[in-house]
């Protein structure tokens, strides 16, 4: 070219150069943020609503003393298992052990790592919030939608000395898919051959009657505010809103309240060593018969879609403490910790839990 | 010359952007609807159409029929729509005739832009918070379960929703009536709200109702402030206070939790027919509309 | 005769108002959920609220930092993917109102304007969450990039049909390329109607929350990263609201009252932008 000309071309050239590296440098000055930050472990879990209260807990100590974040969405144990069987989450929270065709469903063996234990508790909203005595005929009777009021004889004839109103039962249970239906619905099947072919035991179910609330929080949420309402929700969240609780009478006969120690009893039995096992209708003299254990799901293998290590030794290291130095925060938030044999079979199932075929933990 | 060939390319290539864009559209509702077929396709296969009328929701037993949602959904959204008819009628009516220009009609105009602004979480918490314990007391007094939420209180909430969308529509279309039908009809005696009933609203029905018609796809669609107030159950309501479910509400409730690949197909397959649902409706509603401003 | 007239006239009088009672009655919602955000949610504004993150269950204190930056960050990526794609589809049917492509694009936006917002939740976890095995902001923003996307298309074509042709004619007589005529004299002259269109889709999106539910899917931290899941104020105020604890019901109606601010704001400043910038012709 000549010379003026082409002056001019590279002027232009370092121009447009210029300008090109300045838009570059911002689009990377805005990423850069994003791109730090992926290197940060930080766990994800969703599932169970029970023991959504202990975990916030659990996780805020944890994130103080280890300066890792674990992230934990309560979206109920049904959830909890579509997401570890998705593989969008490091571990899922369930009140219900994943069944036989589900395990098969999973694309890797998943174990059961037990947590604590809990209650599912009767909660009702009448007025003078009396304390109840519940059988198990009551119980199935009124969810089965076939005792409608609550002065009606069976129930009178268990609290004589408390004045039932003439009002109708509202039955509130849960919308989704929840590991706390699982255990009251499992107890109710143990008890009525009934429920046990109208409606049967699983996360979600087809309830004969009543209205749904979403999650523990939505059951305790709707019975707190109708009156004449019953609700089933695990204890703590009875708790934490004042809603009475009521006895429940157990396998060998005594009315039990709901607390710790009868959760607690009601584990005194003979455990299988991958931990799925339901302890509703428990044999235990003084258990509360509708107890439960919550889980945490991990994959044993943890190399699977391109995982990387420090993330499964981060997951093993936050299980163990779950499980160990963790267990004091479930007594002052109303949670049963694990006994000691449960605490041992747990112990065998983190040390089980391998990357590439060898156990992390050493 | 090189100046040229690269604006030439530039040039070709900036119309090539703007017409993949428009064809980005296209692929992107193809796509939509072959995801949701694809996804709904175990469901399809196990139910075929007794999908539609079968009345149980059973997770545990894997039977899923739809019956429930739909006549959940039908029931709000209809029973909004005519709630809301009344009103929307009046702000059309005020803002197209009544009121065409100035600080009150700006006035009226800026509050209906604010209500439709209010995100639909906010009108579920406050339906859940403020109207459903109002309802309480009210089927207390008739003698009805209290439940609170319930259809009723769902449709309340709903037709607050859509008379934004109503109402500006028929505002349009009766502002568009030609001056000389109106100006014969008071020439002869007529008095305003006469012109407005035999002369106007005839003429702009057809606009009217194609609004009407956008407004039942929104109530259709609406997920979140439904799926707080409706009581969130799976069986057939009884009565308009009934608890209920929506198809829009059912895939809120229970989507990240379908445990299983038939419940998750099941929830898929309601999601399409309401994508197909309200792809009719809003069709529907635009083509009346072009063919009313087009006379 | 004369009382019929009169009746008529009776009738004409009752008929308005009638209609003038209706249309203020519709606002009454407005006011009662503005007076119920302000009344329950005042007391718990507070700096701490805003700038801090939240609490475990139980414990006094604790803010929503994290959902409002999730907000902002949800509508930067959201804007980010629909902006360009809208603005540009926009154009197109603008300018080719005559094609059979244009006919269809127009019908399917529509269309895309009235897909259920959890239908839209569906397909971002199938198109994004499940290939990517895990839950992320990026997800939530392409929920939302598709919800905004029919909003900036149809402000933007019509924004564009008011510009008189004489102007795109004028410059491309004086020899102006196609391409430089739409990115420096057209877009510019009808930037107010491009922007109203954008701020009107954000506000929009902002309040949302059934497309965020399996994408975005919530974060107790503070999180800036698009590949993580993010909190936002919808779905915050979705979790708190259902919960049966009264402090995060508090805490609900404070963030209720930060997010209609915000949406409101939105709106104003759309208002605001036409004011100023909207060139007459």
């Amino acid at each position: 070219m000549k010379g003026r000309k082409r002056y001019r071309w590279k002027a232009k050239l370092s121009e447009k150069m210029k300008r090109l590296l300045a838009k570059v440098g911002m689009g990377l000055m805005l990423f850069l943020p994003f791109v730090a930050m992926a290197e940060e472990i930080e766990l994800l879990g969703a599932g169970a609503t029970f023991p959504y209260p202990l975990y916030t807990k659990m996780f805020d100590v944890y994130y103080k003393t280890t300066g890792v974040k674990v992230n934990y969405q309560s979206i109920g144990s049904g959830g909890g298992q579509r997401q570890l069987i998705n593989r969008t989450v490091d571990f899922g929270g369930s009140d219900a052990f994943m069944k036989d065709e589900q395990l098969k469903e999973a694309p890797g063996e998943i174990l059961h790592i037990p947590i604590c234990l809990g209650a599912v508790v009767p909660t009702y909203n009448l007025p003078g919030n009396p304390k109840l005595k519940f059988t198990p005929e009551i119980l199935s009777g009124i969810f089965l939608g076939k005792i409608n009021k609550w002065n009606d004889e069976k129930i009178s004839k268990i609290n004589p000395d408390v004045d039932l109103p003439d009002m109708a039962i509202i039955v509130v249970h849960r919308s989704d898919g929840s590991g706390t239906t699982f255990i009251w619905t499992d107890y109710l099947s143990k008890i009525s051959n009934e429920w046990k072919e109208k409606v049967g035991a699983g996360t979600s179910v087809n309830w004969p009657a009543g209205i749904g609330g979403k999650g523990n929080e939505g059951v305790a949420g709707l019975v707190r505010q109708i009156p004449g309402s019953i609700g089933y929700v695990e204890l703590i969240y009875a708790i934490q809103n004042n809603l009475p609780t009521g006895l429940v009478m157990n396998k060998s006969g005594k009315f039990v309240e709901p607390s710790i120690e009868t959760v607690s009893y009601s584990a005194n039995v003979q455990l299988p060593d991958d931990m799925r096992i339901s302890i509703t209708d428990t044999e235990s003299k003084d258990g509360y018969p509708i107890s439960g254990f919550t889980w945490i799901l991990v994959y044993k293998e943890q190399n699977y879609g391109g995982r990387k290590k420090e993330r499964a030794e981060a997951l093993v290291k936050l299980l163990w403490w779950m499980t160990h130095e963790g267990q004091k925060y479930t007594k002052p938030l109303h949670y049963a910790p694990l006994p000691p044999l449960s605490v041992e079979k747990a112990e065998k199932l983190i040390r089980s839990i391998t990357y590439n075929g060898k156990p992390l933990l050493k | 010359m090189h100046g040229l060939k690269r604006e030439l390319t530039l040039e070709i290539v900036f119309k090539k952007v703007l017409s993949l864009s428009a064809i980005f559209i296209i692929v992107l509702i193809l796509s939509i609807f072959l995801t949701l077929i694809f996804n709904s396709l175990p469901s399809l296969k196990a139910f075929g159409l007794k999908f539609f009328y079968g009345k149980t929701w059973d997770p545990v037993f894997n039977k899923f029929g739809a019956l429930p949602f739909l006549v959940g959904t039908i029931l709000t959204s209809f029973l909004a729509l005519i709630i809301s008819l009344p009103f929307s009628f009046s702000i059309s009516i005020f803002l197209g005739e009544y009121f065409r220009e100035g600080r009150i009609s700006s006035f009226l105009k800026s509050l209906i832009e604010l209500l439709a602004g209010i995100p639909s979480i906010i009108y579920g918490f406050w339906g859940l918070f403020v109207l459903a314990p109002l309802m309480r007391i009210v089927q207390m007094k008739l003698g009805f379960t209290p439940y609170g939420v319930g259809i009723l209180t769902a449709s309340i909430i709903l037709s607050i929703m859509i008379i934004p969308y109503s109402a500006s529509i028929g505002r349009e279309v009766i502002e568009l009536v030609p001056s000389e039908i109106k100006e014969a009809a008071y020439s002869l005696g007529a008095t305003k709200s006469e012109v407005i009933r035999k002369i106007i609203l005839p003429y702009a029905s057809s606009g009217i109702i194609s609004g009407i018609i956008l407004s039942l796809g929104r109530a259709l669609g609406e997920t979140m402030a439904v799926t707080m107030v409706i009581g969130n159950s799976n069986v057939l309501p009884k009565n308009i206070f009934s608890p209920s479910n929506t198809m829009a509400s059912v895939i809120a409730n229970e989507f990240a939790e379908a445990t299983g690949d038939l419940y998750l197909s099941a929830l898929v397959e309601i999601g399409l027919f309401l994508f197909l649902v309200t792809f009719v409706v809003n069709l529907v509603g635009r083509y009346i509309i072009k063919r009313y401003t087009a006379v | 005769m004369e009382r019929k007239i009169y009746i008529r006239i009776l009738k004409d009088r009752l008929f308005k108002i009638f209609i003038i009672l209706f249309s203020f009655l519709s606002t009454l919602p407005l006011f009662f959920i503005l007076f119920h955000l302000i009344k329950n949610g005042i007391s718990s504004l507070s700096f701490e609220f805003l700038f801090n993150l939240p609490k475990p269950v139980g414990e006094k204190g604790g803010g929503i930092a994290n959902a409002i930056v999730g907000t902002f960050i949800l509508i930067l990526v959201s804007s980010f993917l629909s902006i360009p794609i809208g603005v540009s589809a926009g154009i197109y049917l603008s300018e080719n109102k005559n094609k059979k492509l244009s006919n269809v694009v127009s019908m399917l936006v529509d269309i895309l304007q009235g897909v259920p917002s959890i239908v839209l939740g569906i397909i971002a976890y199938l198109w994004v969450v499940r290939p990517m095995g895990r839950f992320s902001a990026l997800s939530g923003g392409v929920a939302l990039a598709i919800m905004m996307l029919p909003v900036i298309i149809k402000s933007t074509e019509e924004t564009i049909n008011l510009i008189p042709e004489s102007l795109k004619e004028a410059s491309l007589s004086l020899g102006v390329p196609y391409y430089k005529t739409f990115l420096l004299v057209i877009l510019p002259a009808g930037l107010s109607g491009v922007l109203t269109g954008i701020l009107l889709g954000i506000s929009r999106i902002a309040g949302e929350t059934a497309p965020l539910l399996f994408t975005a899917f919530g974060n107790p931290y503070m999180n800036l990263n698009i590949f993580k899941p993010i909190e936002s104020l919808p779905h915050l105020i979705y979790n708190y609201a259902k919960s049966p604890f009264p402090e995060w019901h508090q805490k609900a109606w404070a963030a209720s009252f930060i997010l209609i601010l915000i949406v409101f704001t939105l709106n104003i400043l759309s208002k605001l932008v036409v004011k100023r910038w909207k060139v007459r012709f």
